[in-house]
């Protein structure tokens, strides 16, 4: 079902346009890394600055943070985690998606992610590393982050394991080192094409150091695919592991609001949700900045927003069980909890604006015309970031503001810093993926192949065509 | 490199300069799953393919065996996972009894998290780089890239090379019985 866009693009709802052949692929995909630094386009360098300014102010924080220490925050007690902990949830849960887009969707083999996961994976890396430096950076004494680790020292001491913060450290190393090495894995058969189509020899040298001598032998593939398949099923519980993990953190304390045994599940959802709406945040823009609408098909953005629309839903379902376990509970902590949360004089706002961004701009999503208008997806998705932001906020800072006694009750009001922080790291995210957009494969070109071989011969979009073909017969519009 | 390889080429009916083996060149996926299958039949057992994606069944056609790395990380991933529960038993019960809340000091459905994410830490990595080890990667050099066009092989090329420790090897007879699966080209490929 092909639709003629303004610019004459012709979009389609196939997996990857029919007809594309293995060179297309190859040119479409490479043909902007390989461009000459100086003929990199102007939206490139406008996106790349603003990201470097972004990121200066993140890098003069954490200087201010280091020699002055966290008392630049807005923290105090009773909200002893405030933003930090609310931004690091957030880019963690962001990074979620794209390990269940390269490993979930690969096990139940969607063949529609094959165009998206790597740019999916290079967003959970790059968010992996702006989640993990907050709570390094939210310690009070950064410079000793080791501690957190088990090594033999002269303290005699060792971290004390049964506490949810250790597993947290241990779920997130091993999350942030398999993701980079899942991604890697992938990109050495890209950097391979790339070392052999360069034409200077700095090129070539740097994707062949990168490729590893890769030279594709059917030997090689046979342990590539089974390696690949492995580091699939075993990402796919680690990141479901690790949102709940995160949860846990929460759910293992007695703070009214956190205590609930429905929080892993429930942040794992959330994490999927914000993290189909960065894909989307990412992926729109991209494909029409590259001329990728023949891979990154509306296909795939169709399929992410419904995946959206599911989690979403989730999400809300979550709220409303809070509500109802506060109540049947019985425990006059938990009950107030979730008045102040609702009509709460200083936060109430947060909670509605919240159920607005999560659960009700989501809604559009049930009618397909929504799900084709890739603005109005991105504007969606947009909303939805805000959204998940304010429920971390809303669980981690408004709970923690009326705990348990009225006399230990203070209110918590974000400085400068917390937000310059913030501000920051979307810079150190968007340095690195405005570097990743530039000089490697967005899409995997091997798979993408892959794919198109499937396709020409198993006609994998079977569904797809099929329909088009009864619109043709039907004399609808295709 | 492609000037070395033409100059390769040159030479490749050079019969004192030692070969790699000879390499059939094909356009697409299925003509090399075919001819791999007939040169199988022909008795040929040390042959390889470039493909520039992972064509399946190829490692059948060319009579590999399965990969055993699947044993390899199941064996890592149990080491993990022993690593991982006795690391924080060691730590917690026996170094430096920890005695929190009154929990007994073996509170090993504590200990879940960790010794999971060790498992997973421990086979994902097996996995990796077993397979890069496995692979011989990182290579500096490997005589395939001698192969004329072989820089195609990454884009949309298919390779076949029947090696020259095939037992059956014979340099004449094998680029012949190339020829006859009619690929885009036949090279002599030195080592």
């Amino acid at each position: 079902m092909a639709v003629i866009r303004g610019s004459g693009v012709a979009e389609t709802n196939r997996v990857i346009a029919k007809g594309e052949s293995y060179g297309n692929i190859d040119d479409s995909i490479n043909r902007p890394i390989e461009e000459h630094p100086l003929r990199t386009p102007l939206w490139w360098w406008i996106g790349f600055s603003m990201a470097g300014a972004l990121l200066l102010l993140y890098l003069v924080t954490v200087v201010k943070l280091i020699t002055t220490g966290i008392g630049i925050f807005g923290n105090n007690q009773p909200v002893a985690w405030a933003f930090p902990i609310v931004n690091f949830v957030w880019w963690i849960g962001i990074g979620h998606a794209g390990t269940l887009i390269s490993a979930a969707l690969l096990l139940f083999r969607q063949p529609w992610r094959t165009s998206i996961n790597r740019a999916a994976e290079a967003m959970t890396i790059f968010a992996v590393v702006c989640a993990g430096l907050y709570p390094i950076l939210h310690l009070g004494r950064q410079w000793v982050f080791y501690w957190l680790l088990p090594y033999p020292n002269t303290f005699g001491l060792f971290p004390q394991f049964r506490s949810p913060l250790d597993w947290d450290l241990f779920a997130i190393g091993t999350y942030a080192s398999v993701s980079i090495l899942f991604w890697y894995i992938g990109l050495v058969p890209d950097f391979a094409t790339l070392r052999d189509r360069a034409r200077n020899t700095f090129m070539r040298w740097f994707y062949a150091l990168l490729s590893l001598g890769w030279n594709g032998s059917a030997k090689a593939w046979q342990r590539y695919q089974r390696a690949y398949l492995i580091l699939a099923a075993l990402s796919f519980p680690l990141v479901l592991s690790v949102h709940s993990t995160i949860g846990m953190d929460f759910a293992v304390a007695q703070v009214p609001g956190w205590n609930n045994t429905i929080v892993p599940p429930y942040f794992v959802a959330g994490a999927v949700f914000a993290g189909f709406a960065m894909v989307l945040i990412l992926a729109i823009p991209l494909r029409r900045a590259f001329g990728l609408e023949k891979l990154i098909t509306m296909r795939h953005l169709d399929n992410s927003s419904k995946l959206m629309l599911a989690t979403g839903m989730i999400v809300v379902y979550g709220y409303f069980i809070e509500a109802f376990i506060a109540w049947y509970s019985g425990v006059e902590f938990e009950r107030y909890m979730i008045y102040n949360r609702v009509f709460g004089q200083e936060h109430w706002w947060a909670f509605w604006l919240l159920i607005l961004c999560n659960g009700i701009a989501i809604q559009p999503l049930w009618s397909k015309r929504i799900r084709q208008n890739p603005l109005a997806l991105f504007i969606i998705s947009i909303i939805v970031s805000i959204g998940m932001w304010l429920e971390r906020f809303v669980i981690i800072v408004v709970s923690l503001t009326k705990d348990f006694l009225p006399s230990s009750w203070h209110t918590f009001v974000a400085t400068f810093w917390d937000y310059a922080l913030y501000l920051g790291s979307f810079g150190l995210f968007f340095t690195l993926w405005f570097l990743f957009i530039r000089l490697l494969p967005s899409i995997a070109s091997t798979e993408m192949k892959e794919l198109a071989h499937h396709d020409e011969h198993h006609g994998s979009d079977y569904y797809e065509d099929a329909r088009a073909e009864e619109f043709r017969e039907k004399g609808l519009p295709v | 490199m492609s000037d070395a390889a033409l100059s390769h080429d040159n030479h490749a009916d050079d019969s004192a300069a030692e070969l790699f083996g000879v390499v059939a060149e094909f356009g697409d996926a299925e003509s090399i799953l075919e001819a791999a299958g007939i040169a199988k039949a022909e008795g040929y057992t040390r042959m390889d393919a470039y493909t520039p994606f992972a064509v399946e069944d190829l490692d059948d056609a060319l009579g590999m065996q399965p990969t055993r790395l699947g044993w390899v990380v199941l064996i890592m991933g149990i080491t993990g996972a022993l690593v991982g529960f006795f690391m924080q038993l060691y730590a917690n019960a026996s170094f430096y009894p920890l005695n929190i809340g009154g929990k007994p000091l073996n509170s090993w459905p504590n200990f879940i998290v960790i010794t999971f994410e060790f498992t997973v830490l421990f086979s994902a990595f097996t996995a990796g780089l077993f397979m890069l080890g496995r692979n011989g990667l990182p290579r500096p050099y490997h005589s395939i890239f001698n192969t004329p066009g072989f820089e195609n092989a990454t884009r949309d090329r298919f390779f076949l090379c029947i090696e020259a420790r095939d037992p059956k090897f014979d340099a004449d007879e094998a680029h012949s019985f190339l020829e006859s699966l009619e690929p885009l080209r036949v090279s002599k490929v030195e080592k």
